[in-house]
């Protein structure tokens, strides 16, 4: 498969979760594939980082879901920012970053919602109108926030190491939530830095690094650097150089357009790193 | 006091915001931003041995690492990977310090945005990020390094809920919720009074009462004398100039 043609599974109006965490290990390729589609009307379920960024302000988007969105070494992701300023969104649910955790669980355990104390209180719930609250049916009688499951028709991940069956094996110190977001899909898709024999993964890291199953996963491809400019340890760090340039063009939609055309557009991966390769060495 | 008359403004902040993890023993302390950190390691370091402290990124850690040192060379005790953070905030073994760009009288926190319509923000901040699931489960500090700018007499939105907001809750609802310390350029802030409103703890060398007062658009509670916050002493300095943070980060924290 090609991004391309994960990408050609997916239809406009639909609900994408997109793995990894902020500006790190986002499925970018496959981002970059949305971007070049004629998808549109998209909800993103998302730790946002650049795919929130760029996909918001593409216009590709009529909601997100979101516990965040931010490049980590910036906190607040620019773009996303023009966008939520602009009033370009037309509809957000925003959570707690912990009570987005729930959501996703919910989703993969295939229960309607799970019970959080978080956001009573803050405006997470009253500038949430549909966030409802849920009261213990045991003899606290507690009134809890219940985080709805997140329903997604498709999930992107990006994995360091993946076999031609769809087993996913993260390296780096941290899985984020990948593992419930894989469940919760109707469909997921990987893309890996590196396919590797199923009998080579334990070369590549401990036995406790594979998990992604392949029956949470319904298509595979090797996209090296698939994950850049966010970070996708060991493998290779944050290109801070290209984060900073891309956040600059948000203030200014002709640098935007610009570098949408320069690098975002690009009309496949190899093409991409193709250029990544020639600016390195420039 | 025989501290050194070189003592910077950043440092005596670290030693309040440190002196906010006395107690606590062993929770998670989980500080955002070069001076907090600073103050989280200062405090284990010094009086408050049995906290644990992360790397930022998903190993708890033993020792005395620097600011943006790496933390390969640093022993790592535990893996707290996000997922186990939330878990941590849940459990309650926390204390977390945040920025707070706006706050009012009660502790009604923003850093998600600014503006009438939080649909559609005159300035986007943060967002809520953690503050909802933190400040209703487990200790919370919070570093304002411009006093004037942040406190207001009323939060544009609430990220993290203040004393009136959780007491108009069910007991059940806020019965974790506490918010130990307000930290400022200008002084130490807590909550130690009958109605829950903000009271100066002490203040910095050389501040006034009036001044902090014409720092903050709401009334300030003042209960007796207000003592002078603490100097750091010989050690912490040593601690603070030559371990934690060697390049003099902290000072860049006052714009």
């Amino acid at each position: 498969m090609t991004e391309d043609e994960i990408i050609g599974e997916l239809e406009s109006g639909m609900t994408i979760g997109i793995g990894g965490w902020g500006s790190r290990r986002k499925p970018m390729s496959l981002v970059r594939a949305i971007l070049r589609s004629d998808l549109t009307d998209l909800h993103i379920v998302s730790y946002g980082g650049p795919d929130v960024g760029i996909l918001t302000a593409a216009g590709k988007c009529r909601k997100v879901t979101y516990g965040f969105v931010s490049l980590d070494s910036i906190p607040l992701e620019p773009h996303f920012r023009t966008v939520r300023q602009g009033g370009l969104l037309p509809d957000f649910m925003e959570l707690d970053e912990g009570a987005f955790y729930l959501g996703l669980m919910a989703a993969a355990h295939r229960v309607p919602f799970y019970p959080t104390r978080a956001g009573l209180g803050s405006a997470m719930l009253s500038e949430n109108p549909d966030l409802r609250t849920v009261t213990s049916p045991y003899d606290d009688g507690e009134e809890l926030i219940a985080i709805p499951a997140f329903e997604m028709d498709a999930v992107l991940l990006h994995m360091n190491r993946a076999d031609e069956k769809g087993n996913g094996q993260f390296l780096g110190p941290d899985l984020y939530f990948d593992d419930l977001f894989a469940m919760a899909g109707a469909k997921t898709f990987l893309s890996a830095e590196k396919l590797v024999a199923t009998d080579d993964f334990l070369k590549e890291g401990p036995v406790h690094t594979l998990r992604i199953p392949r029956m949470h996963v319904d298509g595979v491809i090797e996209a090296p650097m698939g994950a850049h400019f966010t970070e996708c340890p060991p493998d290779y760090g944050r290109d801070e150089a290209f984060q900073r340039e891309y956040a600059a063009t948000a203030k200014d939609p002709e640098a935007w357009a610009q570098f949408r055309a320069d690098w975002l557009e690009l009309e496949s991966h190899e093409a991409y790193c193709a250029k990544l390769e020639e600016r390195s060495g420039s | 006091m025989n501290a050194p008359a070189d003592v910077t403004l950043a440092e005596i902040c670290i030693v309040a915001l440190a002196e906010a993890f006395r107690g606590d023993g062993e929770v998670l302390c989980n500080p955002m931003g070069p001076v907090p950190v600073i103050a989280g390691r200062l405090a284990r370091a010094t009086f408050e041995p049995d906290l644990m402290l992360t790397d930022t990124i998903a190993f708890a850690i033993e020792g005395n690492l620097p600011l943006g040192g790496d933390p390969s060379d640093a022993t790592v005790e535990s893996y707290m990977p996000f997922r186990s953070i939330f878990d941590q905030v849940w459990s309650g073994k926390r204390h977390v310090v945040m920025g707070a760009p706006q706050i009012d009288r009660h502790g009604n926190q923003n850093f998600a945005a600014i503006g009438d319509d939080y649909r559609h923000p005159k300035v986007q901040l943060l967002g809520m990020r953690g503050a909802p699931g933190n400040l209703i489960n487990h200790a919370t500090t919070y570093w304002v390094p411009a006093q004037a700018r942040s406190f207001v007499e009323t939060v544009d939105v609430i990220s993290g809920p203040g004393n009136d907001t959780v007491a108009a809750l069910p007991e059940v609802t806020g019965q974790y919720h506490e918010i130990r310390r307000v930290v400022t350029e200008l002084g130490a802030y807590d909550f130690e009074t009958d109605d829950g409103t903000m009271r100066i703890r002490s203040l910095h060398p050389g501040v006034t009462v009036e001044e902090a007062q014409a720092a903050s658009a709401f009334e300030l509670t003042v209960t007796g004398d207000v003592p002078e916050s603490r100097l750091p002493t010989d050690e912490e300095l040593q601690l603070i100039r030559d371990v934690f943070d060697p390049a003099g980060i902290r000072n860049g924290e006052f714009r």
